[in-house]
This record gives C-alpha cells, structure tokens and sequence, in this order.
C-alpha cells in the first residue's frame, strides 16, 4: 500500500520526530511495505471477534492506601539535562 | 578439568556455600574471561568493582555462618533493558546516554541513564546473593532479531562471530553460551529470549505474561513484554525464574500465582504427556535440517513415552501482522516518555522552541528500526486507521489465542522449532525490515497469547557440512502459569539429545 510524503510527514509530527530528508524517503517506502504485508489480516472476517487487549492477567491487586517514601526531589532530577529551582528546565512554550 | 565457569548455577552456588571456592575468587574468573571475550560485545557495561564487592560480601557472610542464597556468589548478566541503580541503563540506545562532546547524539553506553531504582527482578537477584556482573548488550529498546539494531554495535554469536547471536536479547544470550556469566536476563516481547537462545544454544525461558514482574523493564510493549532467565542448563533456568518469579505490588499485572517448584520439576519423568506439533510450523520457510533436528527430539520424547499429537493453530502466519501493529502502537506510546526532558539526551535546537527540541532530540536519538516502529505505531493508532489496523489486530490477536486454548484442550504442551534456521550472518536479511520480521514466525504467536514458552538445545546443525556445526532450539510451548511441565520436557530434551551435559562453544 502506498504512503504518501505527507502521511509520512503527518506521523512523524504526531511522533515528535524531526526527521531529514533522506530519512523521509525511506520511511515512506517502508511503512508502505510494512502497511501491505500487514494488510493481509483484512481477508479475515473478524466482524464477531472480541478484541485482547490484555492477557493472563489475574485481578489487579489493590495495595493498602498508605503513604510511602517516594523519589527525592534531588534523586527524580539527577538524570535531567537540564534543571532549575528543584525542576525539569525546558525551553519556554508560552508567549509572554 | 572442567572451568568452575562452566559449571551449571547449582553447582557454582554450592561451591562458594561450602566455601571451596570463594565468591571473590569465582568473580574473578567470570571478569577475566569476559575481558578474555570482548571481541563478542556481549557487553555494554562490566560492572567490575560493584561485582567484586557483592562478591566480597557474599563471602563475608559465609564467614559470618549465614546461608548464603540460591545464586550466592554467583556471576549472572542482566540486558541492558533492565534497571540498575548502581550501573548505567541505556536499552542500547543514544536517547538514554548524554550528549557527546562534540554536539552530537551520545555515543558511550558508560555515559549512559543511572536510574534511581532497581527493577524488581534485580532487586529478587541481589536478595538471593547474585553477583551482577553487567549489563548486555541488545537491539536498540528490544526492537531487533540480530542485534543489528544496538546502537552500539551488534554482540556476536559465541559459535561463530562472523553470525548474530540473535536479538534482541542477544548479549545476555552470548554471555551465557560463551561462559562469561553463569545465568543472565532478557526480556521477551516477540521472541526476543528464546530466539537468541535457540542461536546461541542455550535454554532460555519467557515466562507466562504476569509470571515475573515487569516494574523496572524499560517497557516496549506492555502487554507482551516478560522478563525471563538464560542458562546453559534447564534446571539452572529453572533457579533463576524461581527467584525472579511472583507477584509484586510495583506491577499491577503481575499475577498472584503461587511460584511453581521449577527446579523440581527437572527430571521428572515425561511418561504419558501429551505433546502437539502444529504443522503450521513445519512449513515453507524452515530449513530442512532445523525441521529435522527438531523431529529427532520430538521422537526421542515419543521414546520415553511422551504421545504426540498433530495439533492445529491455523492463525499462525497472521501473527506477524498482528504483532507488528499490537507492538509498534504500544511502543509508539511507550517510547513517548524520551523527551530529552527528564533523563538521556537533548538536543538544543537554534531556537528555544520546545516542540523542536523534543523532535530534534528524538531524531538524533533514535535509530532507524526504532523511528521506523513509532512511526507505524502512531499511523495504526491515529484517526482514520485506528479501526482498520490496532482494533483489526486486537481481533485477530483474540483468535490466535483461541488456537492455543483448542490446542491445550487435547494436548499438554506444544514442539516446534523456535527460529526458521539457525544463526545467520551479519547483513544477511538485507535491509529489508519485513525480511527480518519473518525471522519472528514461530515465537510472535505465543506472545500474543499470554503463554509460557522455552527454548532448549536440540541439536547441533552442519549445513553442508559447513564448520562449525550451529545449536538448533526446540520451542516448548505451555499453557498460562505451566512453566514446571516446560522445565520437565526441556531437561528431557537435553538428557536425550545431549547426554554428556550442554555443549559449549569454541573457547
């Protein structure tokens, strides 16, 4: 099935992935690929299937309603590459 | 005389509890040959001194008069997927490593991620005495079948380096076939243990989906992801998912299950099970002399009295498409979480604008098959293509699970080999990423199903008489929480087709 450059474009916005030029061309011709051969699932009749999202899952257990040490502030920041005034530093998103 | 190195987990543990070796001496030993053995990249980090000093107090307690764990002193591997709070944690990838200095993407897995935590499993490891010795390599956040897709550069296979050791557990599983830890973990999503154990000749187990925690597995897909143990020996398999095993209140699907006595269930005699061997995983595509070592085993299993049993999983080759839509829209989600905001990479744009940030910094610090899977995953996950791609593959993956459901209702566990053929070559699947997705054809199927599966040695494979002769990996398949009858055919197996004990590679 083909992609067209700007279904790639479109998704790779969505994923919040800069991509280069090269990189375009060659993603359109494998998600193409990749769409066609997954495709092949259409030829089933799936009208009264149920969906699996989950599997094997067994109750999920309620743990006592109790407060418990969490991360430090100093731990959650240690891997930031950037920090400022006990936070995550990103740059600014708001006009002022 | 046989290297303690090669000796199965039991046997190394006993030897330090009885203080006839010490754990700092065994440690030594497992340093100097993975020094010995670089030349595999099985390895993203060796852990040095922090494995000295666990062994040094391993030791210690053993002075003390203290029992020492099931794994006390013993080296074991953990891949580089798994949380460590003491080592670095990359899932072979730049996003999780610090910019070089030369403003690029980083490029040193030493630089890279120190979580805060410990993941469950490495916490259950340290608790029974594990010494860890490091962290293997991998295909970039479990997305590979070759190791090709390490940022780092792909591990090779211990049997012949010019192969891949499979992927994308590939390092823990080189690791474990070359001696260089006694036991290691992987996580399995789409056969990504019992592939690279079936390649390097190896057990390797992925357990029922919710049988080990999953809190601390830097997660791919959610609801396939398992971590599982390697070892060269099934009963040695067996230890470590006993100490790995159980419910933890950090996993909200790990299921409270009672921990089966899988060490136990080694060598118990097979006599009256019932085995299923689905032809669709004899078909076009197998290799002739994988197909036929994997009948010899089968055979040697009907000898000690096991039935067999023609079974039927016609949805079989549709578990290809449904895995590639179910796990690349999981992991489109998952991997939304590499920011350049909190941990890893960033890569500053000219301009302070956080939408270009997040996109250069994804960009650079992604590799292509990992762009490639958010990409498809976001596509089948997005408005217009969500119904006819992820709710489609939902429903089919609802009857693949039926398959085995029918199966399971006549038979007690199913053969079949784990991979089409044994390890191939570097570059050999092209750069065709469909061709190395159908690598993936008899392992996808059960993990879309929730079931326990295992790999286990069968034979040994000299494709025109080529040297040297390549493991071939019988697949057992089991129903949900039925991992002790896996432990009893797989140790079967290797006493029928291996009598002399595991087989080792070239040292």
């Amino acid at each position: 099935m083909a992609i067209t450059r700007e279904t790639v474009l479109h998704v790779a916005k969505l994923a919040r992935l800069e991509l280069e030029d090269s990189e375009i061309d060659r993603m359109q011709k494998d998600l193409g690929n990749i769409l066609e051969y997954v495709n092949s699932l259409a030829e089933l009749d799936t009208s009264s299937v149920p969906e699996t999202t989950q599997v094997a899952v067994v109750g999920a257990p309620l743990r006592p309603d109790q407060v418990v040490p969490s991360l430090s502030n100093e731990q959650a920041l240690r891997g930031a590459p950037r920090s400022s005034a006990g936070g995550f530093a990103v740059p600014a998103f708001v006009e002022e | 005389m046989t290297d303690v190195l090669d000796l199965p987990i039991a046997d190394q543990a006993g030897l330090v509890a009885r203080g006839e070796l010490s754990a700092v001496a065994l440690t030594e030993r497992a340093l100097e040959r993975i020094e010995a053995k670089r030349n595999l990249h099985a390895f993203l980090h060796v852990a040095r001194e922090a494995a000295l000093s666990t062994a040094h107090a391993v030791d210690q307690k053993r002075a003390r008069g203290e029992q020492l764990g099931p794994l006390g002193g013993v080296p074991i591997a953990i891949k580089d997927a798994l949380c460590t709070s003491d080592a670095p944690t990359t899932c072979a990838s730049k996003i999780l490593t610090r910019r070089a200095a030369d403003g690029t993407g980083g490029s040193d897995p030493e630089h890279g991620f120190r979580p805060p935590y410990d993941a469950t499993v490495v916490a259950r490891l340290r608790a029974a005495g594990a010494v860890l010795v490091g962290k293997t390599n991998m295909d970039e956040f479990a997305m590979g079948s070759s190791g090709e897709n390490s940022a780092f550069g792909p591990m090779r296979n211990p049997w012949d380096p010019t192969r891949t050791a499979g992927g994308s557990s590939g390092g823990s599983a080189a690791a474990v076939s070359a001696g260089l830890a006694a036991g290691a973990l992987g996580s399995d999503t789409g056969g990504s243990i019992r592939q690279p154990a079936a390649l390097c000749g190896i057990v390797g187990v992925k357990p029922t989906y919710g049988r080990v925690s999953r809190y601390g597995l830097v997660a791919f897909a959610s609801s396939l992801d398992q971590v599982g143990p390697f070892a060269r020996d099934a009963r040695s398999a067996a230890r470590l998912l006993e100490v790995i095993s159980g419910v933890d209140t950090h996993d909200s699907t790990s299921a409270n299950v009672p921990v089966g006595a899988y060490e136990a269930a080694c060598g118990r005699p097979v006599k009256g099970l019932r085995i299923g061997i689905p032809e669709e995983y004899f078909g076009d595509g197998l290799d002739p002399g994988v197909a036929s070592s994997v009948r010899a085993a089968i055979r040697a299993l009907e000898e000690e009295g096991c039935t067999v049993h023609p079974v039927q999983l016609p949805h079989t080759r549709h578990g290809i498409a449904t895995y590639y839509i179910v796990a690349t829209a999981e992991a489109s989600s998952n991997l939304a979480r590499f920011d350049g905001v909190r941990f890893g990479l960033r890569m500053e744009p000219a301009r302070a604008d956080l939408q270009a940030m997040y996109g250069k910094t994804r960009n650079a610090g992604f590799g292509a098959e990992v762009k490639r899977r958010i990409l498809l995953g976001t596509y089948v996950l997005s408005s217009g293509y969500y119904d006819a791609y992820y709710r489609k593959a939902q429903r089919v993956r609802t009857l693949i699970k039926q398959d085995f459901d029918r199966a399971f209702e006549s038979v007690d566990a199913i053969a079949a080999p784990t991979s089409p053929s044994p390890a191939f070559k570097f570059g050999e699947k092209g750069d065709d990423p469909l061709a190395m997705y159908l690598a993936d054809i008899y392992t996808l199927p059960a993990s879309l199903a929730g079931i326990a599966g295992l790999s286990v040695p069968c034979g040994m494979l000299a494709a025109n008489g080529a040297q040297p002769a390549l493991p071939v990996g019988l697949q057992l398949l089991a129903p949900a929480f039925e991992e002790e009858r896996l432990f009893t055919l797989a140790s079967a197996v290797e006493r029928l087709t291996s009598p002399g004990g595991p087989k080792l590679p070239p040292a």
